[in-house]
């Protein structure tokens, strides 16, 4: 498993090498030039040119963008934005956090009760539990974040004045966010448990299980869930992802200094720096989740385990 | 039906139902046998005649619903299985009966190691055993079904169909079950892996002394391990004696029909015989004896009322209005 691990972090630098390209390529095919863009209409030609000068802008685009790949990934260096002279990477440091802190419990929130709620369903399959957590889900899934998100300022910060309704101050300025986050994908991850759930209740292996006197509810601990939550797992890595782009709607609502906010300011402005270093650092962050994912995946089936150690029987299941 | 003492396993007036949109399906129309210590019964009969569906009403493990047990008894050592409550059926199932089902490439959970999964039945019905000592009998039981200590820690994919059959094997008789219901355990495996398979499950059975159900469409298999036959039809038991008074003598024209359609090696046919016509739709069961259909000997009195199971020979009971031995299908 180590192996792989490594194996998988190794491909992940062509991966981010890749992406760097791909950013760096389409940014410098956009029309317009930053030089101009950072001095307004009345600058004249010449100052234009010595900004462009200034910036490296009248390199060719070759060795422009070897010099900033040298730049990031041997220096950690992202520049600086063109507005201002705080170096990208100190910006990225102190916003990633708060993203993350939103994604990353937004996806706890998802876990804890989304898959609790699914397997609640499923196991009183058509009964009032059932019916109850899949309407409750139906609405989770079409309600749109930011929907959730005015509602909840609406009532908890508005009427009742209980929270925060934006900013970083405290701890309690993320608990609406976060809840704004989870509700859709635990609506969305509730259904999806449902089904994989009552797709392995179904199978023989279970009927085995009962037969052996195991008790109903170790049946689905033992046996269901870790058959259940294979294709879960998956779901809950691209909502993790989705959540991390997601944050985009959700810091605005909640005007919260995080990642989504910065990359929107940047691309308002054209502040390309910017924009290509947040790029890579979330390419980066969404490489590793896949990994983990893959990791945890690999970690409850066996056979996808044995598909990567790759041990020396390696015989064909039907 | 006979007056048999040392009855262990007595099913009486066995009706299950499954419910589906509203329609009824009559899967189990009072079904009844019983079957002494040590001694193997087989179920024959086609797909959907029922007979899956006894030895899961046995187990209790009927997905309920849609299946509802509706009447009867199923008196194990003269305790009705049907009246426990859920604690009690957990010591009963894997313990005093297990079962090895159909389709081994599915019967095996794919996330545990296979040994694990015969550990877990063995601490079940064994609570003062620790882990090491249900690690030990797993090994134990393993290795008496042929398969290496040093794969305990594998998983089911890496079985081939027949080695998982004996891993199922295995598991089922970990506890000494006192009764082992085989359902179609050879049907899902190849020709050859069926034969070794068979011969395993006969050995093992001497072996513990396990009473067998041994659930069936092979008259082959019948013959090879069953002491009693019942052939199933539709729901009910059509004829029923011990294995030799039935290959001798058959009074059901479903009986003979089974037997007509196993082909002869020494008579050369253009096609194989079979029965015509197809299995009533459960759904909608013929009024009378549900073979009338398809029987060439049927007359207007098998078409109404409940066909009594009569005695035709010490020991033989057969559901017919005109039982008569020797017929040609």
């Amino acid at each position: 498993m180590v192996k792989y691990t490594v194996k998988r972090l190794l491909l992940m630098i062509p991966v981010v090498l890749g992406v760097t390209i791909l950013i760096f390529l389409l940014l410098s095919l956009v029309p317009g030039d930053p030089a101009k863009l950072v001095l307004g209409n009345e600058a004249t030609v010449e100052m234009v040119e010595m900004k462009r000068s200034e910036m490296g802008l009248d390199k060719p685009l070759i060795v422009r963008m070897l010099t900033y790949m040298k730049d990031v990934f041997l220096r950690l260096d992202f520049g600086t934005s063109y507005y201002n002279t705080t170096p990208i990477i100190n910006e990225i440091t102190a916003r990633l956090p708060r993203t993350m802190t939103i994604a990353g419990f937004g996806i706890l929130l998802t876990t804890i009760l989304g898959i609790p709620l699914g397997i609640l369903a499923a196991v009183n399959q058509n009964g009032i539990p059932d019916r109850i957590c899949m309407i409750l889900s139906m609405i989770g899934v079409a309600l749109p974040e930011f929907c959730v998100a005015m509602v909840l300022v609406t009532i908890f910060s508005s009427k009742l004045g209980w929270l925060p309704p934006y900013g970083v101050k405290t701890w309690t300025c993320y608990i609406m966010p976060v809840i704004a986050v989870g509700l859709n994908s635990m609506a969305g991850l509730a259904r999806n448990c449902r089904n994989c759930t009552l797709e392995a209740i179904r199978s023989d292996y279970v009927t085995t299980a009962r037969s052996k006197g195991v008790k109903e509810w170790k049946v689905i601990l033992h046996h269901v869930l870790p058959n259940s939550l294979i294709p879960v797992v998956t779901s809950l890595g691209t909502s993790f992802a989705n959540m991390m782009g997601g944050a985009i709607v959700i810091e605005n609502v909640f005007s919260i200094p995080g990642m989504g906010q910065y990359i929107v300011t940047a691309i308002n402005s054209r502040d390309y720096n910017v924009i290509q270093g947040s790029v890579i650092v979330l390419a980066i962050i969404f490489s590793l989740i896949i990994l983990l994912i893959d990791l945890i995946y690999a970690y409850i089936d066996p056979r996808i385990k044995a598909q990567y150690v790759g041990t020396g029987r390696r015989k064909k299941t039907q | 039906m006979s007056e048999n003492k040392n009855r262990f396993l007595s099913v009486e007036d066995l009706v299950v139902e499954y419910t589906s949109d509203g329609e009824v399906v009559h899967a189990v129309n009072g079904v009844s046998f019983h079957l002494e210590k040590g001694k193997t019964l087989g179920l024959v009969g086609e797909t959907g005649a029922g007979k899956t569906t006894i030895a899961k009403a046995i187990m209790r493990i009927l997905q309920e619903p849609p299946a509802s047990i509706k009447g009867g008894k199923i008196l194990l050592d003269g305790v009705d299985l049907l009246k426990l409550d859920k604690k009690e059926m957990y010591g009963i199932r894997g313990g005093k009966i297990s079962m090895i089902f159909q389709d081994p490439m599915t019967s095996l959970n794919p996330v545990h190691k296979v040994g694990e999964q015969i550990a877990e039945v063995v601490r079940i019905h064994n609570p003062e055993m620790n882990k090491a000592q249900a690690r030990q009998r797993a090994v134990e039981m393993l290795e008496r079904v042929g398969i290496p200590a040093e794969r305990y820690s594998e998983y089911p994919h890496q079985f081939s169909g027949g080695m998982k059959q004996r891993v199922v094997i295995a598991m089922a008789l970990a506890c000494n079950p006192e009764l082992l219901l085989a359902d179609e355990p050879t049907s899902a495996l190849d020709v050859t892996i069926q034969a070794e398979v068979l011969a395993m499950i006969k050995k093992l059975r001497d072996e513990f002394d396990t009473a067998m159900i041994m659930i069936t469409h092979d008259l082959g298999i019948v013959a090879q391990v069953c002491d009693d036959v019942a052939i199933v039809y539709a729901g009910e038991i059509v004829e029923y004696g011990t294995k030799e008074e039935i290959y001798t003598h058959r009074f059901h024209p479903y009986t003979a029909g089974l037997f007509g359609a196993i082909p002869q090696l020494d008579v050369r046919v253009e096609r194989l015989s079979a029965i015509k016509g197809l299995p009533p739709d459960p759904t909608n069961l013929p009024e009378g004896c549900h073979f009338h259909p398809r029987c060439p000997y049927a007359t207007e009195e098998c078409k109404k009322g409940k066909i009594p199971f009569a005695q035709v020979r010490p020991g033989h009971f057969c559901r017919c209005v005109h039982p008569e031995e020797g017929r040609i299908m």
